[in-house]
């Protein structure tokens, strides 16, 4: 219980929230950093794979994407892009997380949207080909819209995965979002317990509230109809965790 | 051997017993068919004989035992059980699956791969198929299979739920006479379902028709109910075309066929003429010994010896235990109205069409 | 681009060749960790996935818990179960390494093994309760081994997802082949052969793996083999 109040004193203390290395200020960088390269992630990998899905090609590119991705370790990647970018003489406050996190993000939104595409019903491409669409407008009148529960899904779990790797990036320098208290109390041993576990407690926070923020706009962005699309089974086809 | 007595199942959360009050009696050797509409109850019936659903009221008996009173895993066991799909456990290779009762049941190696080897032939499959997984069969090749597997520990009784309802029709067609001759050779007591009449018509010693609730309207072999039926449910669910229905049941042995208008090819043109004028055509068909030849029109014979002349073939000629509706069939297609009967050569008879409709009404 | 004198040569084989001995070490901490992980998490989710199957009101609350434990970063979860297990004794840290891990595994696997069984078909249940099948033969007999594509499907994700994340331990003090990318980093000049040597290890690692339990499934599943359609 001694322990629980010190965490309480810690959040208490002056500054805390507001302040350089308050926490607001730091949720903020935190939610910068992921969702900058979310951003150029969605720009850039979800054409290409909405384009893939609808022309039936790639698919074993769709899978390799997501293998990869797990197989490899954010926090080395991180660190590995911070190489690069000492020797170009870059502060590492900011490139080298984004860059990973760039590549972190882009597996399940690519995926996903090539998963949605492809597992809309041969059929009804064809009946809609056959009533006349163009196939521009079959792709983002039909397909995309069928599409949607995977694609947003995809969307979510790329961010939630992203926000949760932010922290890594606080071993770089003194970035990191709330990541920072984590990796400095874990730096000082024992006696930097108490913020080690004020930061997790707010990072889960952060996480968990973000997580159930975007279910929520999820379910309310999508029509009744689509949203058995969503389904587990898919998800588990497409092999998305 | 089965007794159905004033069963009754109602399932939670339903208004109406999906099973109310069926009483039925099967017996050793019977090839009952419960048909009715869909959701009339016979499959609830049908699984309530292996006690894969439990009766909420009434006794049900299999050889004299209340099902209720033993184990469920030794009931089932000793009851051969086919569904429509099939059901092949994908994970074991044909052999293993036909042998799974057999092993169930603890029958020493040797015995259980005799079994099995005889079962595959039995239902008409090779024995190199034994090594293959399901996966690799055919719709008709895996309820083959499954029909196999239901036999394999030699019960004496054999539940069969729609087993021919995922094949096309051709393939079902198939199926049914096989299983047809597999039933007249084996003599198991056979309880099965269809929403088909036709089928149940086709296969059934006796028929059941259910009604919503597994009400019992009719239980009577298939002349009977298509002869009579008990009430005008029975009567929209068989359908139309009845007495087509009822002539498909019975063979031409089992009525009587005419001489008809033949003679043989030494008789003389007078006899021939005396033949078509009796018989009221203009066509006489010729005999050598008892081989038909085939027929020819009066004004072809112009005193001419019989057996200079070529006689038409008749086109369709039918074997004595064709159906009677083939029979109609061959009537109403041929040139002189007949059915021309021949078996292996020899000749039986004809029939026409009057001969064919008296069959009915009687 | 001007070349910063801020890390040292990009790759240094002399250094490798000298530490081959904690090259070793370290594999074998990281294939520790992952193992135990796994071990402990498919046991746990075992229990937890016969628990859904038999009362399946309970599944969205389990599901739900697990999510939660895997939404949370695996750092936070470190950071959250560190003061109370402690990281003073190596026991310690690696019990905290641990807990992170395997609750990180516990959804993937949890859902895969219950839909592994669901997704059985009703036909073959059903076949196979008709032909005299007592429920606990069925369930080993049958449904298990048809279900053993979408465990194996389960382990493969998480136990690469697993590889991965010991790297993070690093952080506590153990981290298997994580261990070189810290400290390649921590180094007063930045020392890119270590960190190199981390991540090309462990992906390989979480490759070679990841195509071993593929292998094994296969094996496991002889009757998925050269399907006709």
């Amino acid at each position: 219980m001694d322990f629980l109040s010190d965490v309480i004193s810690w959040f208490a203390e002056t500054g805390r929230w507001t302040g350089d290395d308050g926490i607001i200020p730091r949720t903020i960088e935190h939610l910068w950093l992921a969702s900058l390269p979310m951003l150029i992630a969605v720009v850039v990998a979800l054409p290409v794979a909405v384009w893939l899905g609808h022309r039936r090609i790639g698919g074993f590119l769709a899978n390799a994407v997501v293998n990869i991705g797990r197989a490899v370790p954010s926090f080395g990647l991180i660190i590995l892009a911070a190489v690069f970018f000492a020797r170009a003489g870059v502060s590492l406050r900011f490139w080298p997380g984004a860059v990973a996190l760039l590549a972190l993000a882009i597996p399940p939104i690519f995926t996903n949207a090539y998963a949605a595409i492809v597992t809309v019903p041969g059929e009804t491409v064809e009946a809609a080909r056959g009533m006349g669409f163009t196939e521009n407008e079959t792709l983002w009148r039909i397909e995309v819209p069928m599409g949607a529960p995977l694609i947003l899904a995809g969307i979510r779990i790329s961010f939630i995965q992203v926000l949760a790797t932010v922290p890594l990036a606080a071993v770089l320098s003194s970035g990191g979002g709330l990541g920072q208290y984590v990796v400095r109390g874990f730096a000082q041993g024992a006696s930097g317990l108490v913020e080690v576990f004020a930061g997790a407690v707010l990072i889960a926070a952060l996480t968990l509230g973000a997580d159930w923020l975007l279910s929520r706009g999820e379910r309310l962005v999508l029509p009744e109809g689509l949203r058995r699309r969503g389904s587990d089974e898919i998800r588990a086809a497409a092999s998305i965790s | 051997m089965i007794r159905l007595d004033n069963v009754t199942k109602m399932f939670a959360g339903g208004t109406h017993p999906a099973v109310d009050g069926l009483s039925l009696a099967v017996g050793r050797g019977e090839f009952v068919v419960l048909v009715g509409p869909s959701g009339c109850g016979k499959t609830t019936t049908l699984k309530m004989i292996n006690r894969l659903i439990e009766p909420t009221s009434g006794r049900i008996e299999v050889d004299g035992r209340d099902v209720m009173t033993v184990p469920p895993h030794e009931l089932r066991r000793s009851i051969g059980y086919v569904i429509q799909q099939v059901g092949l456990f994908p994970h074991r290779t044909i052999g293993q699956n036909v042998a799974t009762v057999p092993r169930l049941l603890g029958w020493e190696e040797t015995r259980i791969s005799d079994r099995v080897r005889e079962l595959i032939e039995l239902v008409g499959l090779e024995g190199s198929m034994l090594g293959r997984y399901p996966a690799e069969l055919s719709g008709g090749q895996q309820q083959r299979v499954g029909v196999a597997r239901a036999l394999a520990a030699d019960p004496p009784v054999l539940l069969m739920d729609e087993p021919f309802g995922a094949v096309d029709p051709i393939v079902r067609a198939r199926l049914q006479d096989e299983f047809l001759e597999l039933q007249s050779r084996l003599e198991k007591t056979v309880v099965f379902v269809t929403h088909d009449i036709d089928e149940a018509i086709l296969l059934g010693s006796r028929i059941a028709i259910l009604n919503v609730g597994a009400v019992l309207e009719q239980h009577d072999t298939p002349e009977g109910i298509l002869a009579k039926p008990a009430n005008g449910f029975v009567e929209s669910f068989i359908g139309g075309e009845r007495g087509l229905k009822r002539l498909a049941l019975r063979a031409i042995n089992q009525a009587g066929v005419s001489r008809g208008p033949v003679v043989d090819v030494t008789a003389t043109t007078e006899e021939a003429a005396k033949v078509m004028g009796e018989h009221g055509v203009s066509w006489v068909g010729l005999l050598s010994g008892e081989r038909l030849l085939g027929w020819v029109d009066g004004s072809e014979i112009e005193g001419r010896p019989l057996a200079e002349l070529t006689p038409h073939e008749f086109l369709v000629s039918l074997r004595s235990d064709s159906s009677l509706r083939a029979a109609l069939d061959a009537v109403v297609t041929s040139h002189a109205r007949v059915a021309v009967v021949v078996d292996d050569g020899i000749y039986r008879g004809m029939l026409d069409l009057e001969a064919i409709a008296e069959e009915i009404t009687e | 681009m001007i070349l910063a004198q801020d890390t040292a040569p990009l790759f240094d084989w002399d250094w490798v060749g000298r530490n081959l001995d904690a090259i070793w070490e370290r594999t074998v901490e990281h294939l520790a960790l992952t193992g135990v992980a796994l071990t402990v998490g498919i046991m746990i989710a075992v229990v937890l996935s016969v628990v859904a199957l038999r009362r399946p009101r309970t599944y969205p609350t389990i599901t739900a818990a697990t999510g939660l434990l895997y939404t949370i970063p695996a750092l936070a979860v470190f950071a959250l179960v560190a003061p109370f297990v402690g990281i003073g004794t190596a026991t310690q840290r690696f019990i905290t390494a641990e807990i992170a891990l395997v609750s990180y595994t516990l959804l993937i696997l949890i859902r895969n093994i219950v839909t592994g069984i669901n997704e059985v078909p009703a036909g073959v249940r059903e076949a196979a309760m008709g032909m005299g099948y007592r429920d606990g033969e069925r369930v080993r007999q049958i449904e298990l081994p048809l279900a053993v594509p979408a465990v194996m499907a389960g382990i493969r994700i998480a136990t690469v997802t697993v590889i991965g994340l010991v790297t993070v331990t690093a952080l506590l003090g153990l981290g298997g082949l994580g261990f070189f990318i810290l400290d390649g980093l921590r180094r007063s000049i930045i020392f890119p052969t270590e960190i190199i040597v981390g991540v090309a290890l462990s992906v390989l690692l979480a490759a070679l793996i990841d195509l071993s339990l593929l292998g094994i499934g296969r094996v496991l599943t002889p009757w998925a083999r050269g399907r006709g359609t």
